[in-house]
């Protein structure tokens, strides 16, 4: 069955099922003292790659318009001047758009990476970089499995740029641009644990519609940034090899044997020193 | 003599006055128009222009970085290499203070002021590619510890082990001041800071391996694996010395004057007992290699042009030097040796340079390759760095024999 999106809402209005939701889903968090991370799902099939999200994140954060559009057989790529981009990929089930930006990991590389704390995964969710405690040294930009990190190479007073998921606007109670501008509501903002839900529920209503499978559910550990497709997701530009852990436990294993070491090699050392005090007596003896 | 301080000074140095005696010690020595000053000193001029530049227009003026490959060849090579090669202090002091090996003594200063001014003058260099260098504090001072940063341990080790060795080393420059009583303190201290020296060393040299853990899936398959942090601190005890044999065998030659006739005679023999532990622990470092390999089942990546500049690192720079120094060591052939010691460093250049540059990222769409005032600016600090040994050699105890005052206080 051939399913054209005009024809997918037509679906869903019939069932009446789950798309009235509109922009953000809030549930009562079960545990008013441990706030829930917030995280966004977006679903590809709704997506009809319009850059709104775009020209939004580029308006309200003072960045150049975007030049270029989503066009099959381009990647277009994040980079010091755009937080997020639209690509277009050719399918078995046609075009397919896919927004990218920061995926806000659970664990992120970029703040275990980070020496000074300048990147931040705040108690909301999204992963902010701070301006003040940055030291300019792109470890993150090394550690990040996304790629997300951008560095202004050309200014004597750089910056590390990437989305932050609007997290001056999320503190005001709003949430973030691009999902508020989104035309085809294929943002959708709230309780990561919700949005998986939401999203569970989605494939189980129209199987035939989506793969069976949400990008950043568990990868890396877990992302903020959550993904609904109706192809799989090696199609569409995303890294399916990337592990299932998260990144920080990498050099979990390294940072742990720190003190042991800093406990038991002075103590060896010392040992050994005691131990060998009287060698060179005989070293000398064999040099002669 | 209890009133220390200025008068030990002014007595020690034919009455002088201190600063008298600075001023005369800061002139240069020797003649100017050397070949290597001929060559150096344009080099670090232009070196420092394009520092300006970099300041001024930012990094990208003059790096070809991208944001594939955030780290090129002055982390890659300045830091990562360079602190390889430093290892030699840690390795050597282990040898004569800890193991008590006293044949190695003559060698000890040399090495450790060799040690300290590759950390001062890499750390500079990391200074260049910080994108905010006046944050650099932070880690260090102030409320904005990254402690689960393995950046932030390194950071603080290299700062750590550069006051270690500088400890270590200061009873040189007490003797060149001519403060007996300081130098009596600074002695009695060499043993703490060897001790908490090669504990930073052991922490660091595999820190830097263990920086890329998280560049998983950045690195060519070939050069990354868990073991990274081992293998890194493994290679950087044949780095460190093969640098010494490297380096000591130049010095004795351009300092030729400055070394005691007993000393000279010492070198050979002290080459000859390095080679043993570089054939040693490339063994060891081999074996490991291979596990790594056979762990990480990656047969099918051999037969790739990076798979074959990973076989031609493995058996030209490990495999060959590793039988070279065992060869040498046994016809106690010096020659060889030094051959070997320089194979065995340009394969520790080659080996740090296909995890942080070649490897890196090999699949990026634009590949980076150093610009030519990376490679400037990397060639500058090395001169300045030589420069200033040279400057110490001419003038501290360094590699000539302490004065006779120094010797009876052992």
């Amino acid at each position: 069955m051939k399913i054209d999106r005009r024809n997918f809402f037509r679906v869903v209005g019939v069932t009446g099922a789950t798309m009235t939701l509109g922009k953000e889903i809030f549930a009562e968090p079960k545990n008013a003292n441990e706030p829930e991370p917030y995280g966004i799902l977006f679903d590809s099939f709704l997506c009809g790659g319009c850059q709104t999200c775009e020209y939004t994140c580029a308006e309200i954060h003072n960045l150049p318009e975007p030049v270029d559009a989503p066009e099959i057989g381009v990647t277009r790529k994040i980079n010091e001047t755009r937080r997020t981009v639209v690509n277009a990929y050719e399918t078995s089930e046609g075009e397919v758009d896919v927004k990218r930006q920061c995926m806000h990991c659970n664990e992120p590389a970029c703040v275990s990476a980070c020496l000074t704390q300048a990147m931040f995964k705040t108690k909301e969710g999204p992963v902010i970089w701070r301006e003040d405690k940055c030291m300019g040294c792109r470890y993150c930009m090394i550690s990040c499995p996304f790629d997300i990190p951008k560095f202004e190479y050309n200014s004597p007073n750089p910056k590390i740029t990437k989305c932050d998921m609007c997290y001056d606007r999320i503190q005001e109670g709003k949430i973030p641009a691009c999902v508020e501008t989104c035309p085809a509501e294929a943002l959708l903002f709230g309780k990561r644990s919700d949005l998986i839900k939401e999203a569970n529920k989605r494939v189980h209503e129209f199987p035939d519609w989506y793969v069976d499978d949400i990008y950043g559910d568990n990868e890396a550990g877990g992302t903020g940034l959550l993904y609904l497709a109706q192809v799989p997701f090696e199609d569409i530009g995303f890294n399916t090899g990337i592990q299932k852990s998260s990144f920080p436990e990498l050099s979990k294993g390294f940072l742990y044997s720190v003190p042991f070491v800093f406990v038991l090699w002075p103590t060896l050392l010392l040992g050994i020193h005691e131990a060998t005090k009287n060698n060179h007596i005989k070293n000398a003896e064999e040099d002669e | 003599m209890n009133n220390m301080g200025s008068y030990a000074i002014s007595k020690d140095n034919d009455g002088k006055s201190i600063w008298k005696f600075l001023r005369a010690e800061f002139k240069p020595k020797g003649k100017f128009f050397t070949p290597f000053n001929i060559i150096s000193l344009p080099v670090i001029l232009v070196g420092f222009v394009i520092i300006i530049i970099r300041f001024w227009k930012g990094i990208g003026a003059v790096t070809n970085l991208t944001q594939e490959v955030p780290w090129g060849l002055w982390i890659g090579f300045d830091v990562v290499t360079g602190v390889a090669f430093a290892g030699g202090a840690y390795v050597i002091t282990f040898m004569v203070y800890i193991l008590n090996m006293r044949k190695y003594h003559s060698i000890v200063r040399v090495t450790v002021l060799n040690g300290f001014l590759a950390y001062v003058f890499y750390a500079g260099a990391l200074l260049l590619d910080l994108g905010r260098p006046w944050n650099v504090v932070n880690p260090i001072i102030g409320n904005s510890f990254g402690t689960s940063s393995v950046l932030f341990l390194v950071a603080w080790h290299f700062l750590l082990y550069m006051i270690a060795q500088l400890i270590e080393f200061s009873p040189a420059i007490a003797e060149w001041l001519g403060a007996r009583r300081a130098r009596k303190i600074l002695s009695g201290m060499t043993l703490a800071a060897v001790i908490f020296g090669i504990t930073l060393s052991t922490l660091h040299q595999s820190g830097l391996g263990a920086l890329y853990l998280m560049a998983k899936g950045k690195i060519y398959p070939l050069w990354y694996s868990e073991f990274i942090p081992v293998l890194f601190f493994v290679s950087s005890i044949f780095a460190g010395l093969s640098m010494v044999i490297f380096e000591g065998s130049i010095s004795h030659k351009v300092f030729f004057n400055q070394i005691s006739e007993k000393n000279h005679k010492a070198q050979n023999n002290i080459i000859h007992g390095l080679s043993k532990i570089c054939g040693g622990t490339l063994f060891a470092y081999f074996f490991l290699q291979v596990l790594v390999f056979v762990h990480g089942k990656h047969w099918d990546l051999l037969n790739t042009p990076l798979g074959y500049w990973y076989l031609t690192e493995m058996i030209g720079f490990v495999f060959l030097p590793m039988m070279l120094f065992v060869y040498s060591y046994r016809r106690k052939n010096i020659l060889a040796i030094k051959i070997a010691s320089i194979i065995t460093i340009i394969g520790v250049i080659i080996n740090r340079l296909n995890i942080t540059v070649i490897g890196f990222r090999w699949d990026a769409a634009v590949h980076y390759y150093p610009s030519w005032m990376e490679i400037v600016v990397t060639l500058a600090v090395i001169f300045t760095e030589i420069w200033i040994f040279r400057w110490v050699i001419n003038r501290m105890p360094v590699l000539r024999d302490s004065p006779a005052w120094a010797k009876d206080v052992k």
